[in-house]
């Protein structure tokens, strides 16, 4: 049993959740996930480790509510607890010095995202974040990245917030404007794929974070199989980060919706 | 140990039974009939055992066929050296619990073997009658099923007798059927054991894999309260060399480690199509629905359904996904197999009841290339006809392509059951771990010791896919293998202390 200690409420639909799991608190790096199962009927959900805290022994989940089960965990409080809680898994995030870093992050995927700018930074790069989302409500951690950051843009589609525009839109003027040496893209997966286009054009080395369906996480099913420069990798075990120029972004948006009509059907069944 | 079956065989009860009925009437003895259930009423339900078991009556008969051998062969056919004469003479007699314990001396999950064990190429394979007398063997299955059955459902279940403790951490490294077993014969040595298990319950295959149908989890669950009555821990949720390390774990105290972490990676073809929606692994097929209970109503992992349902392959897990795939409402559930029925590796059981389920078989057949709707799904596979040519390595008959041969069959979903890789977890942080080129961990054979001294390792990271028993084999020689090291080395460290003392 895993105990929720601290709960804040980012928006309506997001929710930063602390939680005690000090084996994984230690052992974790930038870039590895857990999977986790709320109760006894729950199915088990990937979800990124943003910060942890090796003396309280807690690592923080940011969880946005999307269907069934992230819903029921953004309704829980401290206090309460996750059954089962696995980790940390996943390839760390290769981290270097490389120069100047463009950190590109799209709504909950800041959360992924403020690790690995916190890695680069303290590897001594320049470290320049995009964060972008829908509207002001949806910029999280926004403080936290600044910590970590020489520079921060940001993005709104309804320009609420920084400017309005795509996170193409900053990421490309910081590109025309300066020498970048790698880019990190951490989102939806349209965004990461557009991310990827971008750099493409500009021959710029991208990592890409994939955020595919996932049961064990331990390699033992395939359900997160992704094709990555014509082979077939597997996220959780492979990955979740990968060479974004090498990725087919368009299969793996059509196997994120593998279970679409499963989950609006469970969707309905809570909402009665 | 051929004195100690020897010791056994000649107790007055034994001697007693072999006299009671002449040989030649014994031989005489029809094999038992194992009663299930009506393959279109079972078909209904994904969660009742098809195999309903033998009643004390024809217990009793099936035991009085075997002939109590002065040089019982059926014991080298099985992995965990069952002694059978003991075990099976005691049923005979009516002792059933006592038969049970006979098992258990061996055994740490005689009722999960009973079930899935492919005695014909086992124990039933050096049976006497099939040896010498070309009949059918004694039902050494059933009745190994029978008593361990008779003994869970009677409130007396045996604990094996453990040696007194000796405050020595040994760790598991997963909870399938090799570290269940190694974990009972060190339990049984007086060792401090935990079995570390990365998923939320434990069991390994015989939790996420084998189907209810086939071995019901109450019947595991049993049989795990036994090892955690003898003493055995188990830390669910707990990947070793992720949540901690290895060396994190020596610094707790553990000695020695034997990793049976399992060949969990499934493979695929790399046709094209195969990332279509709708084409899964037979390990996520059978998880969904085993291990998260997809199937059931209240609970929120989703399954794939479909109308034409596809299972690439023709192993135990070919069977099991495609059988599922017919309780999960499938009108045509077809297994695609390249060669023919006679090279199936499922046991024969499982295919038989295949069959009975309506289960069909393009045997002789390879898939090529999928097809898929608008959506990205799945809704055509093309395959081609093979023809069997000259044996290869393996001495099976090797399937060759018909060329032209290519026709399309419709289906919404493909589950591809084609073997599994070792996982790569634990050797990938163990740079110093010697592998072979498949990945599987090298061991000494006799002792399942790694090029790591502290290390042992068994079952299916050792093997490659292969079965429960032979998993279990290897737990028992790595718990002996592993005794003798702990020994040897606690003997060392006596005496370097006594050498700086002096």
């Amino acid at each position: 049993m895993y105990k929720i200690v601290q709960k804040e409420q980012f928006s309506e639909k997001v929710v930063k959740l602390v939680v005690h799991a000090p084996r994984i608190a230690r052992s974790r790096k930038p870039g590895h996930f857990i999977i986790l199962r709320i109760d006894e009927h729950g199915e088990r959900i990937p979800l990124t480790i943003a910060e942890a805290d090796t003396l309280a022994g807690t690592i923080t989940l940011v969880v946005q509510k999307v269907g069934v089960s992230s819903t029921r965990l953004c309704n829980m409080s401290p206090g309460d607890t996750i059954l089962d809680l696995v980790g940390p898994l996943g390839k760390a995030t290769h981290i270097d010095k490389v120069g100047t870093v463009l950190a590109c992050g799209g709504g909950v995927g800041i959360a992924p995202l403020l690790p690995i700018v916190e890695g680069f930074k303290k590897a001594g790069n320049r470290v320049i974040t995009v964060l972008a989302a829908r509207n002001k409500d949806l910029i999280i951690l926004e403080e936290e990245i600044r910590q970590w950051s020489d520079e921060v843009i940001i993005m709104t589609d309804d320009g609420s917030y920084g400017e309005k525009g795509l996170v193409t839109t900053g990421a490309e003027k910081v590109i025309k404007r300066e020498n970048v040496d790698e880019c990190i893209a951490i989102g939806p997966a349209v965004m990461m794929k557009f991310t990827a286009l971008l750099t493409q054009k500009y021959q710029l080395p991208t990592q890409a974070s994939l955020n595919a369906i996932m049961v064990d996480g331990t390699g033992m099913c395939g359900a997160c199989r992704a094709n990555v420069g014509g082979q077939t990798k597997f996220t959780c075990i492979d990955g979740p980060e990968f060479d974004a120029h090498k990725i087919d972004f368009d299969e793996l948006i059509a196997r994120l919706g593998g279970y679409k009509e499963q989950e609006k059907e469970a969707w309905e069944k809570v909402v009665e | 140990m051929e004195e100690y079956l020897k010791i056994e065989r000649e107790k007055e009860w034994r001697a007693d039974l072999r006299k009671a009925i002449k040989n030649k009437e014994r031989i005489a003895l029809q094999r038992v009939k194992m009663p299930s259930l009506d393959p279109m009423e079972r078909i209904k339900y994904q969660d009742r055992e098809v195999n309903l078991g033998l009643d004390m009556e024809s217990a009793k008969a099936e035991a009085a066929r075997c002939m109590d051998c002065v040089n019982p062969t059926c014991i080298e056919g099985c992995p965990v050296s069952i002694n059978i004469p003991k075990f099976i003479k005691n049923i005979e007699r009516g002792e059933v619990l006592e038969a049970a314990k006979a098992l258990k001396e061996t055994s740490a999950l005689p009722a999960v073997c009973g079930r899935v064990c492919p005695q014909e190429k086992q124990c039933e394979a050096n049976c006497f009658y099939t040896l010498k007398l070309k009949k059918e063997p004694v039902a050494i299955g059933f009745l190994e099923r029978f008593a361990a059955d008779f003994e869970q459902n009677s409130d007396t279940i045996s604990v094996p007798e453990t040696a007194p403790e000796n405050n020595i951490k040994v760790a598991a490294v997963g909870s399938g059927p090799a570290s269940l077993s190694f974990a009972g014969d060190m339990v049984k040595l007086g060792y401090d054991v935990t079995v570390f298990e990365a998923l939320h319950e434990v069991g390994g295959v015989l939790k996420y894999g084998i189907p209810e149908f086939r071995l019901p989890n109450k019947v595991v669950d049993i049989e795990l309260e036994s090892l955690q009555k003898m003493g055995v821990k188990f830390e669910r949720n707990f990947i070793v060399g992720r949540t901690a390390s290895f060396n994190d774990l020596k610094e707790e105290g553990f000695q020695a480690f034997f990793v049976a972490s399992g060949a969990g990676l499934p493979r695929f073809m790399n046709l094209p199509g195969e990332n279509y929606n709708g084409i899964l692994s037979s390990n996520e097929y059978l998880t969904r629905v085993n291990l998260m209970h997809a199937a059931e109503d209240n609970y929120d992992t989703p399954v794939l359904k479909g109308k034409n349902i596809a299972v690439i392959g023709g192993g135990n897990t070919a069977m099991d996904s495609v059988r599922t795939a017919k309780r999960l409402g499938a009108e045509r559930a077809m297994i695609v197999y390249r060669r023919s029925r006679e090279e199936m590796p499922a046991r024969v059981e499982e295919v038989h009841h295949a069959e009975e389920e309506g289960i069909e078989f393009l045997n002789l057949n390879n898939p090529v290339e999928y097809f898929a709707d608008e959506n990205g799904r799945v809704n055509r596979m093309r395959v081609q006809k093979m023809e069997l040519g000259e044996p290869d390595a393996s001495g099976r008959r090797r399937p060759v392509v018909i060329e032209g041969s290519e026709y399309d069959i419709p289906v919404d979903v493909v589950v591809v059951a084609i073997g599994v890789s070792p996982n790569p977890l634990v050797p990938s942080e163990l740079p110093e771990l010697k592998v072979s080129r498949w990945g599987t961990i090298d061991v000494d054979p006799e002792t399942m010791q790694s090029s790591m001294p502290e290390l042992f390792a068994g079952g299916d990271i050792v093997r490659g896919g292969a079965t429960v028993i032979l998993a279990m084999g290897d737990g028992r020689k790595a718990a002996a293998g592993m005794h003798q090291y702990l020994l040897t080395a606690s003997k060392t460290d006596k005496e370097k202390t006594e050498a700086e003392a002096k």
